[in-house]
């Protein structure tokens, strides 16, 4: 069995002091190693203005793992790149908020001041471990050069740890894959080495996006086993985010679902799968074949698809694919409320964005009345399949 | 060389849920190689032997470079397998001339991975979908027919009418490829990874629809996914491929909730799951080329129960207990969550047969 991660204790209302590098911190508004606030980024285009991220705020602790889920076009992988400061703003692109890491403001610094940062204190593992590492160079200048640069190693002691990193990310032959080009390597071992690299000055905090996508179902374990023993080994933070909720269940200690560029529900991991709020949540959940039980089974659908970000729908963006759409939802965007006020609802940080919160008499009430009537507000037709029984 | 296995494989009787229907579709001792340059050969397909029955959905899974993929191009001859026959209909189509192929060609449909780039982006959706027609000579029957279709694959006639592909999603098009492949009342349908290029929201819809065309029109499907939520859902029977072989084939429920071959085990436990996973070491490493894989059994070289025999020998096809088959020495045939062996060999309770 591989150890299992430790999970940060949720004492919501009360900060206890942190004790040590790598303690965690409780009661995540002050003390929180990342805070994003309120960021946007919109493109403009010939087509119009893309909307990608809107008005995201969120933050992390020292050590714990966030899961941001989300379809493509969910505007994720953006603001991933925003928190990193690999998107900045430009003729056109249009950023806005603030970024936090540890005290200083990110999408304050410049250039300089950002590859101060980058690989020592923020590392980024990327979906394609193919295009993520320079063909031409071998495995072990890659990992040396931010060794070399942020550690102010000598060459034969970088190559030392290098060989040293790639033990610890169990590559075999060390040795001899540091005189390899990327090339040579499979998927799993590529994504392994970008691993390397980014662990080499142990950061504070990893962004993985997507980080096992591209590969193949036993080498995604693997890797998401090993992401997950050297978080909790090292005390890191992740920022881990994918498209798949099952990669997250076990691997996450908060949740936060985006959609169509917002944030739309966030939670404690177990809390979100016990009871989620938000319809898109649930449907989501709902879509995805089960592993045990019957086959054959009718899948829950989401009808439609993910929004246009170049003309986002009004009110709720989610309001056109959702069951239980009402009136206001087509008119009136709804703000991230805290879930402890709704029946069953814990005090945990659980917050969603809807009128009509699943687990609520107004939500059974929605669904009545669109039962009835045969569609939702906005036109869609309510069938069997888009409701779980 | 490429070593083969027994091709005198009986396969189970079909259990009590699954239609008794005959065999559609036959592959045996299917060959597919392909030149990888200085002399090489990429064994991509090493024998396969299979049986899919009228009315039934076979899930064929594993992981990308298993030859899951060609296995399904193989059946349709594009390009023709190096050896073996494909038998459909009782005719084996290796020994058919290319235009004997192509007039069996419309009881044999395919749907891909990438919905968007296997339509033409030049032509109408109406157009698309109508062309096996004209290609047939039914041209006529056009006008009724594709409004049919699309409508039973959830598209309007007048939303297509005047729009190409591009101007449609990822699951949009992907309806308009089923409408195609359906157009001719195929016998056959076989998918190729039909959901992986779409979201999770729109997948759901895609596998709900491709189970209501298989009731509407009387199809047998070949599912070939490496997502095994997926496949485990929509298959009533599933072959597991590694490296060019097959190395288990059962029930969809019996071999997932308890796999007899060592590398379906593995599959199963690295699924990730809604209900929260809990994994043992179970094997590590990745699939070895198929430039030169592996001599005996090919998962051998990240089995945790392999011995010389699996070096020595290739496992042949076997039912092991009741309804199950499976290519393996050791199969493990205790109950499913013990014995995780390390090093021995204490789930080998092989009834002895060896192989040459």
């Amino acid at each position: 069995m591989r150890p299992t991660m430790p999970r940060a204790e949720k004492a919501p209302t009360t900060a206890t002091a942190p004790t040590g590098k790598h303690a965690r911190r409780e009661g995540y508004e002050d003390g929180a190693l990342l805070t994003v606030d309120d960021v946007h980024v919109r493109f403009h285009t010939r087509n119009g203005v893309v909307h990608a991220v809107e008005g995201v705020s969120l933050s992390l602790s020292e050590g714990e793992v966030l899961a941001v889920v989300g379809e493509s076009g969910s505007g994720k992988t953006v603001f991933t790149r925003r928190v990193m400061g690999l998107i900045a703003g430009s003729r056109d692109t249009e950023v806005s908020g603030t970024v936090t890491f540890d005290g200083s403001t990110l999408t304050e610094l410049d250039a300089k001041g950002l590859s101060a940062v980058w690989g020592k204190e923020i590392a980024l593992v990327l979906q394609d471990p193919m295009t993520s590492l320079n063909p031409v160079k071998r495995i072990g200048a890659q990992i040396t050069e931010t060794l070399i640069l942020h550690q102010k190693l000598s060459k034969q002691d970088a190559n030392a740890r290098a060989v040293e990193l790639l033990r610890s990310v169990g590559l075999s032959e060390p040795e001899r894959r540091v005189r390899q080009y990327p090339h040579e390597l499979s998927g799993g071992m590529r994504q392994r080495v970008t691993i390397a690299i980014a662990l080499s000055c142990s950061p504070r905090l990893l962004l993985a996006d997507e980080p096992t996508t591209a590969l193949d179902v036993t080498v995604q374990a693997q890797i998401l086993d090993l992401l997950g023993d050297l978080q909790s080994r090292l005390g890191m933070a992740m920022l881990l985010v994918t498209h798949d909720l099952r990669v997250v269940r076990s691997r996450s200690d908060r949740i936060a679902v985006m959609y169509a560029g917002r944030i739309v529900e966030t939670a404690p991991t177990k809390d979100l799968f016990d009871a989620p709020r938000m319809p898109y949540t649930e449907a989501l959940m709902n879509a995805v074949p089960p592993i045990t039980g019957p086959n054959h089974v009718r899948l829950a659908v989401i009808p439609g698809r993910p929004p246009d970000l170049l003309a986002p729908p009004t009110g709720c963006r989610f309001s056109p694919r959702c069951p239980y759409a009402q009136d206001r939802c087509l008119t009136e965007e709804p703000p991230l409320r805290d879930a402890a006020a709704l029946p069953g609802g814990a005090a945990v940080d659980h917050s969603y964005r809807c009128w009509y919160p699943v687990g609520t008499p107004e939500n059974a009430q929605a669904r009545r009345v669109n039962a009835e009537r045969g569609e939702t507000a906005a036109g869609t037709p309510v069938t069997g399949e888009m409701v779980p029984a | 060389m490429s070593s083969t296995t027994d091709s005198s494989v009986v396969l189970h009787e079909p259990t009590e849920d699954q239609p008794t229907g005959e065999v559609v579709l036959r592959l045996e001792d299917l060959v597919v190689e392909f030149p990888a340059g200085a002399g090489e050969i990429v064994h991509a397909v090493s024998g396969i032997n299979l049986e899919v029955r009228r009315g039934e959905t076979l899930g064929l899974v594993g992981e990308s470079g298993c030859g899951k993929s060609t296995t399904g191009r193989a059946i349709m001859q594009l390009p023709r397998p190096t050896g073996g026959a494909v038998h459909f209909d009782g005719r084996d189509l290796a020994s058919l001339s290319a235009e004997e192929v192509r007039k069996l060609r419309p009881k044999l449909q395919m749907i891909f991975q990438d919905p968007i780039s296997s339509l033409n982006p030049r032509r109408r959706i109406p157009d698309i979908v109508g062309d096996p027609l004209v290609v047939w000579g039914r041209g006529a029957e056009k006008a009724t027919i594709v409004p049919e279709v699309l409508r039973a694959v959830g598209l309007d006639l007048d939303q297509v009418a005047d729009r190409r592909p591009h101007q449609f999603s990822g699951g949009q098009c992907q309806r308009v490829s089923i409408a195609r492949a359906l157009v001719l009342e195929p016998e056959v349908l076989i998918c190729d990874e039909p959901v992986s290029a779409l979201d999770v929201s729109v997948q759901a819809q895609i596998l709900n629809l491709l189970e209501d065309m298989k009731a509407r029109y009387g199809l047998t499907l070949v599912f070939i996914a490496h997502d095994l939520g997926v496949v485990r859902n929509i298959s009533d029977r599933v072959a597991v491929m590694y490296l060019g072989r097959i190395c288990e084939l059962g029930p969809t429920e019996a071999l997932f909730d308890a796999p007899v071959h060592p590398y379906t085990r593995l599959l199963v436990s690295s699924i990730p799951s809604m209900e929260g996973a809990q994994r043992g070491e179970l094997g590590t490493g990745e699939m070895p080329s198929p430039v030169s894989p592996p001599s005996g059994c090919r998962f051998r070289t990240r089995c945790p129960l392999a011995t010389e025999r699996c070096a020595a020998a290739v496992p042949e096809m076997r039912e092991v207990a009741p309804g199950r088959v499976t290519a393996c020495h050791h199969p493990i045939l205790d109950t499913p969550a013990s014995a995780v062996a390390g090093d021995s060999t204490t789930n080998g309770t092989a009834p002895a047969p060896a192989d040459s």
